[in-house]
């Protein structure tokens, strides 16, 4: 090792080889049988569950409950999967303290909900070891319907659509299908590959077949697909990334957290990756939580996350503020970057305190710099490369019910749609209930 | 401190919390660490007649069901009596007492049923001095098929008849131990009585299978592939025991009879409520099986802190509840109460909801926010309600005070009324 958290720039093996396999490995170990058990064993299987309601996909919490509790975690997959086919990542990724967990009755009653994010974890992982993929697709219906972008809502409408018997083309522009499961969640979340080892389970419905490196554009478009295709599906996600509007951004040292957490999660060998002395993490979701918490688990000796509202305005959970504290990453709220200093690379940021006012969000005259050899972007994502023709509803594309978009035969879902939280198991909802949609649509004339 | 130092049918203890003869009162070792932990007394397992030591199988003996986080609720077992030499059993049993005087050592006995046998078991341990014994009419497995046990116990004239062997042959108090696996625990109390029986000690376990194994379809405890029926004990039995205790204690006849209460005592609570029912002073296994020796101690100090709130002293605990056991017929049908549910300790879970509307009375509603409140014109007061929250106090039942109009029924709540005094009632239109 040649490096430390000391060594001034951005460096990579700013710590001892063990220490990677241990900042980068399973953040929550599994439940064992036992555990599981335990952990069922709490839930007091209400009425009309509180924890249904608050799930995007509605899985029959409670009934999966039972069925592990029972000695059935085979049977709890199941029951998971009928109404999230991604139940797997979801497990690890869903923010379950602000959904399911959150609304847990036992959460009400003694501050400590179900354990329904691990055991979730415990069911789906059960089964999927076991190498079953308990659905079986319908008869062929000879349609075709193109789905494009390979994230939790394109995995999610494809399955569902697979499973009706359509044949489905999945369109990714990047190398590898996944979307964010693959490239935008942190490592520490999904190790061990899950990502790939889910989504090639979930291509064992058959129907589908994957195409990657294909996005949309003058090789591959809208109007193209509507004609070659009986239906499109839409879930390209947040392409672009929206930038500080702060002079000297374009410093060296200076990017996106987006590709920061691709970077990480496409390594194989996490210590080769550079990272700063003293890395900035500007904006207030869970992108900038996770870009700073493994800022820190890389090496870092500080990590601030600047957000320019409030704590309570912060979209990253109170849970997640927690894990980010927890791990050494401190956080300043109300303040707004107004240049980045630095000659070629930068070398600081200058923040002004800000005020909440009528008009907005004011700048106060007090500022402050904190030193970075090393800053990320994480303040939102925008749509980039919408095909022309689709309205769009504020900065995303308008859709009606489950996904109809402005055009005929063009449906929509995920982070890239409007309406709903920018979260996978909200896509993964969302590209179910289009495919059924879809479906719907597809086999009218055959009733 | 509440003084918990017992005399029951002379036999004195320091503490009403018995060993049941079982297998934790088998050997000297157990019982010395028992009476190091505090038991006030021991009942050793049940020794057999001179000659060739009893066999055990050498499988599984035991059975068992589970609630949440594998709490043991209810234990069976297929083991028989004691399977070591009865002189080594004599020995130690001599050897404890005279070590540990304070404390309670009643020896249990199971011999075949005829009086030479039992004259001669008597005339054995005559010499231990130990402070009585227990006849052991109940156990159901095993010994049963060989005319012992509760083969004995389910056949009150025999019951009565080696009773009075007993006394007969022996200057011991005599505790007869009851099985419940009868339809009505009346007829062997009054032959135990009838036979001169010092006491009735109950229950012993009720005959069961605790599950069946759903790979090989053997019942288990499984031996090779087959089951037998065991003894069922532990907390999921108590309720049976207290209700066989607490006939005993009201029936004309045996009132006045000592009881030692059996049956899945495992907490100073359970104790009290058996003592309550007109137990003497309470007999434990399961629960020590479970968690080992040291929960009497907690039984103790739980007991003495009990008593010294009440202020009462441990006789007065005695067949407190005894006059509140009554017939069905005499409970007042005049006394009217609803469910209330405490908005500020709904946790919002809906069970109640669910239970009633599905099973029962629809006299739940449910409105938006998950607010429950209960409907006073459907609500009969069952308490289901009660029973499924999971949140104690939070669904209580509130009494009607008199005149109060009961919003189900249309009428006033008035004096006491029972069914024997019903219009309903055809002997009562029969009187008329």
């Amino acid at each position: 090792m040649t490096n430390t958290p000391l060594t001034p720039g951005v460096v990579p093996q700013r710590l001892p080889a063990p220490a990677y396999a241990a900042n980068f490995g399973d953040k929550e170990p599994p439940l064992t049988v036992h555990e599981a058990r335990v952990a069922a064993d709490r839930c007091y299987f209400c009425h009309d569950a509180p924890c249904i309601t608050a799930c995007p996909t509605s899985i029959d919490i409670p009934l999966f409950i039972r069925q592990i509790a029972t000695g059935t975690p085979e049977a709890a997959a199941r029951t998971i999967w009928d109404q999230n086919i991604l139940g797997g990542m979801c497990a690890r990724v869903c923010p379950t303290e602000t959904l399911c967990e959150e609304a847990c009755v036992r959460e009400a009653a003694e501050g400590k909900p179900v354990e329904i994010g691990r055991l979730q974890r415990h069911a789906t992982d059960t089964l999927m070891a076991q190498g079953v993929h308990p659905f079986t697709r319908a008869a062929p219906t000879g349609k075709r319907v193109a789905v494009v972008g390979a994230g939790p809502a394109g995995l999610a409408a494809a399955h569902r659509l697979a499973l009706h018997g359509h044949d489905v083309v999945l369109f990714d522009a990047r190398p590898k299908a996944g979307g964010l499961n693959e490239y935008g969640i942190a490592t520490y979340k999904a190790p061990g590959d899950f990502a790939q080892a889910e989504i090639d389970w979930l291509l064992q419905i058959g129907g589908i077949s994957v195409e990657t490196g294909r996005a949309l554009g003058p090789d591959l478009s809208l109007d193209t697909l509507r004609r070659d295709f009986d239906a499109v599906f839409l879930g390209i996600g947040l392409a672009g990334v929206n930038a500080l509007a702060a002079p000297g951004e374009d410093k060296g040292g200076v990017r996106d957290a987006v590709d920061f957490i691709a970077d990480l999660r496409q390594a194989a060998d996490k210590s080769a990756l550079p990272v700063g002395r003293d890395v900035v993490v500007i904006g207030g979701g869970m992108t900038a939580v996770d870009a700073a918490v493994q800022s820190k688990l890389l090496g870092a000796e500080t990590v601030t996350i600047v957000y320019r509202r409030g704590q309570d305005k912060m979209s990253a959970s109170g849970y997640e503020q927690d894990h980010a504290a927890q791990r050494g990453v401190r956080i300043v709220t109300n303040a707004a970057p107004v240049q980045v200093l630095g000659n070629g690379s930068v070398t600081g940021v200058e923040f002004a305190y800000t005020q909440e006012g009528p008009d907005g969000l004011a700048l106060s005259a007090e500022t402050f710099t904190l030193r970075a050899d090393q800053v990320f972007k994480a303040i939102g994502q925008t749509l980039d490369g919408t095909p022309q023709g689709l309205a769009l509803l504020g900065r995303k594309i308008a859709v009606t019910g489950p996904g109809r978009t402005s055009l005929a035969g063009v449906w929509a879902g995920g982070d890239c749609a409007a309406g709903g939280e920018d979260l996978t198991v909200t896509a993964v909802a969302e590209g179910r209930d289009a495919a059924e949609d879809i479906h719907a649509t597809l086999t009218a004339g055959a009733a | 401190m509440a003084d918990l130092s017992s005399t029951f049918v002379g036999i004195k203890s320091p503490n009403p919390f018995w060993l049941a003869s079982a297998p934790p009162t088998d050997k000297e070792y157990n019982v010395r660490r028992a009476f190091e932990a505090g038991w006030g007394g021991v009942v050793w397992k049940t020794l057999g007649s001179e000659g060739p030591p009893i066999v055990n199988v050498n499988g599984p003996r035991y059975g068992a069901i589970w609630g949440a986080d594998r709490r043991l609720l209810g234990l069976n077992n297929i083991e028989l009596i004691t399977d070591r030499p009865l002189e080594v059993n004599l020995r130690e049993i001599k050897q404890v007492k005279r070590d540990w005087p304070d404390r309670a050592m009643v020896i249990s006995l199971m011999v075949p049923c005829d009086e030479e046998s039992w004259k001669d078991i008597l005339a054995r341990i005559e010499d231990t001095e130990a402070d009585g014994v227990e006849l052991n009419f109940g156990c159901p497995h095993g010994m049963a098929e060989r005319g012992m046990g509760s083969a004995v116990g389910q056949v009150p004239e025999y019951i009565e008849m080696v009773t009075r062997w007993v006394k007969q042959y022996s200057r011991m108090p005599c505790i007869v131990k009851l099985t419940p696996n009868v339809t009505s625990i009346l007829p062997p109390a009054t032959a135990a009585h009838r036979g001169g029986a010092d006491a009735v000690s109950l229950i012993n376990t009720v005959k069961s299978i605790t599950n069946v194994d759903l790979d090989n379809f053997s019942p288990f405890p499984m031996i090779d592939g087959k089951g037998s029926h065991g003894g069922y004990c532990g907390p999921a039995v108590k309720p049976i025991a207290l209700n066989m205790v607490a006939e005993i204690a009201r029936n004309p006849e045996t009132r006045g009879l000592p009881i030692s209460g059996i049956g899945g005592v495992t907490t100073w609570r359970d104790a009290a409520e058996f003592m309550a029912l007109g137990a003497g002073n309470v007999q434990v296994c399961t629960a020590a099986m479970t968690y080992g020796f040291k929960i009497v101690q907690e039984m103790i100090s739980g007991l003495s802190q009990y008593l010294d709130e009440k202020e009462m002293g441990l006789d007065d605990l005695i067949g407190r509840a005894v006059p509140n056991f009554v017939e069905w017929q005499d409970l007042n049908l005049n006394y009217v109460t609803k469910a209330r549910i405490d908005p500020d300790a709904c946790i919002k879970c809906g069970r109640c909801f669910a239970a009633c509307e599905d099973t029962s009375h629809q006299a739940i509603a449910m409105k938006p926010g998950r607010v429950f409140e209960v409907i006073d014109a459907e609500c009969v007061a069952c308490n289901l309600c009660v029973n499924v929250c999971p949140v104690e106090n939070c669904i209580t039942m509130v009494e009607l005070p008199q005149g109060a109009v009961d919003p189900r029924t249309g009428r006033p709540v008035t004096d006491y009324a029972n069914w024997t005094t019903h219009p309903n009632n055809p002997a009562t239109r029969a009187a008329e």
